[in-house]
């Protein structure tokens, strides 16, 4: 049970997502667990063959404890993932189901991998893989154009594109709903929603799931593994409101009463940002608009790439640099509660690619489908409480974060401009830092920088 | 465009970004994005959906005028007139 987030002592196995003998990938999703923040996709760490699963879904257990063995891989290092997909257990999608009835198969669209495909061997270089991460194309869903159908740059250019475009009208449903169609196949446009205003709910994905409800029959070609069902109730949403409330305030009193927290602040004109915004969002398709919060992040995480110090841990009395800039996110829930998700890299996206990634940050965040990585990277976080229409705040850092970068509203103010009065955007920049791994110097660099970098609103 | 269809699409289009929104509840006059507590991400999907179900392009300018139903009703007649 890995370690998602500094407030996590225990973890709940939802679900498997491998089972005895697949091959397993560093960097693969193989299990589902649920901490006391959310549900969490855990990534494997290691590369070999997943040889015996020792947590049955359901079980509770202390981080620190091992979830499954994995041995070395029998099969030649070199093979490319192979498996880097595999089936979900128990569904009743399992891959042996024949097609199903025309009826109630009209699954069209890629955005729901067929059995088949989903365990297509999927060929594409490090540096596309890369690629389609940071756009948040699902390689899975391409159709490689390159030799032996192998994933190019370009095919994973056209799914970010034609996914940036305005998509076919959004069917309302629920989160859950959402989730469950996702991973029983099922296209929600064919699903006649009984919720509110006709709203697709978790029951009616269910009754539209094709084939039997009762187990599959197993494939030839997979191996036969015991069926796990996910426990059919999730923490009811009043334990996990009081849960996480629980987190926040452990981890909170830590951060407290371990971190000599230093503040400072400055005022950050923002003229140029919000015209070069305004210019840009003018000439961009809606779904294409950028919001000031964008620019805020990139600058955040230009300035932690130019001010090291700050973006990185303290951990046993020392400092560590964060190996790239993974800028945590503070997202508030709808229920109540903070989840801080990583955007990994986030210096190195173009504003575009930054504000999907954003978007596809909260969303996920907010329908708890988070990856371990995301919540457990983040080298320097940012809040944006300018949402709540407050000017400046002074946030608590995330231990073992060294940092957090806050940004409060953008408003309208007079300032002196050359020597005259005028009335300009501007945003109030704050930085709290661990007094132990920087000093206000270090500090004061990093909001000058962020106060630069956001002058120059065409070159973030 | 009439105000009643113009009402239906603002309905529509809150009710795609916040699928559990009670829409029925909520007031011609409500402050909606406070009512409902949409962010920014939330108001911009918002205005993404409402602009394509109109049809009428919605600048950035334009949006603090899309603050309750009604008035976002207006804002769809009068630009789909001019």
């Amino acid at each position: 049970m890995p370690s998602l987030g500094a407030d996590m002592d225990e973890g709940t196995l939802l679900e498997w997502l491998v089972g005895p003998g697949d091959l397993v990938h560093k960097g693969d999703p193989v299990a589902v667990v649920e901490t006391a923040k959310s549900t969490i996709e855990v990534e494997c760490f290691e590369t070999g063959t997943l040889t015996e699963l020792l947590v049955a879904p359901g079980t509770t257990v202390p981080v620190g404890t091992p979830l499954a063995l994995i041995g070395p891989t029998a099969e030649k290092a070199e093979e490319r993932r192979p498996v880097r997909h595999v089936p979900k257990k128990g569904k009743p999608t399992a891959p042996a189901k024949p097609a199903a009835p025309p009826e109630t198969a009209p699954v069209p669209v890629p955005p729901v991998p067929s059995a088949a495909r989903q365990r297509a061997h999927i060929e594409a270089g490090p540096l596309v893989r890369h690629f389609a991460e940071q756009s948040g194309v699902a390689l899975e869903t391409l159709h490689g154009s390159g030799p032996g159908g192998r994933v190019t740059r370009a095919d994973v250019q056209e799914a970010a594109a034609a996914r940036a475009a305005p998509g076919p009208p959004r069917v309302r449903a629920t989160p859950l709903a959402r989730r469950l169609a996702a991973e029983l196949g099922v296209d929600l446009t064919t699903v006649r929603g009984t919720g509110k205003e006709s709203a697709v709910r978790a029951a009616d994905v269910r009754r539209a799931a094709p084939g039997p409800a009762a187990p599959a029959s197993p494939a030839p070609a997979t191996p036969v593994r015991p069926s796990v069902a996910r426990p059919s109730a999730a923490r009811p949403s009043e334990d996990r409101a009081a849960a996480m409330r629980q987190a926040i305030a452990g981890l909170m009193s830590r951060a407290n009463r371990d971190i000599p927290h230093y503040y400072l602040s400055t005022t950050v004109d923002m003229a140029a940002a919000m015209n070069w915004l305004h210019e840009h969002n003018r000439q961009s398709p809606v779904g294409e608009r950028l919001l000031p919060v964008a620019l805020l992040i990139k600058a955040a995480a230009l300035a932690a790439r130019e001010v090291p110090e700050l973006n990185g841990f303290w951990t046993d009395d020392h400092f560590s640099a964060g190996e790239g800039v993974h800028l945590g996110v503070a997202v508030s829930l709808r229920g109540g509660g903070l989840v801080a998700p990583a955007m990994r890299h986030a210096d190195t996206l173009a504003l575009p690619q930054l504000m999907a990634a954003l978007k596809d940050l909260v969303t996920r965040a907010r329908t708890g489908r988070l990856r371990g990585s995301e919540v457990s990277d983040a080298t320097i976080t940012v809040t944006n409480l300018g949402e709540q229409g407050v000017e400046t705040v002074f946030g608590v850092i995330y231990p073992p974060q060294v940092a957090l970068v806050g940004f409060g509203r953008v408003v309208d103010r007079p300032c002196a401009v050359d020597g005259l009065l005028g009335v300009r955007p501007v945003v109030t920049a704050t930085l709290s830092a661990d007094h132990r791994a920087t000093d206000g110097a270090v500090g004061a660099r990093y909001l000058t920088a962020v106060a630069r970098l956001l002058q120059n609103p065409e070159q973030l | 465009m009439n105000r009643t269809d113009a009402l239906d699409m603002v309905r529509e289009s809150i009710s795609r970004v916040i699928p559990d929104a009670d829409i029925a509840a909520l007031g011609l006059d409500d402050a909606f994005r406070d009512v409902l507590e949409m962010d920014s991400l939330d108001f911009l999907s918002f205005v993404e959906v409402l602009s394509e179900l109109s049809g009428v392009r919605i600048e950035d300018e334009d949006t603090p005028r899309l603050t309750s139903l009604a008035a976002s009703a207006d804002f769809l007649v009068a630009r789909a007139v001019t």
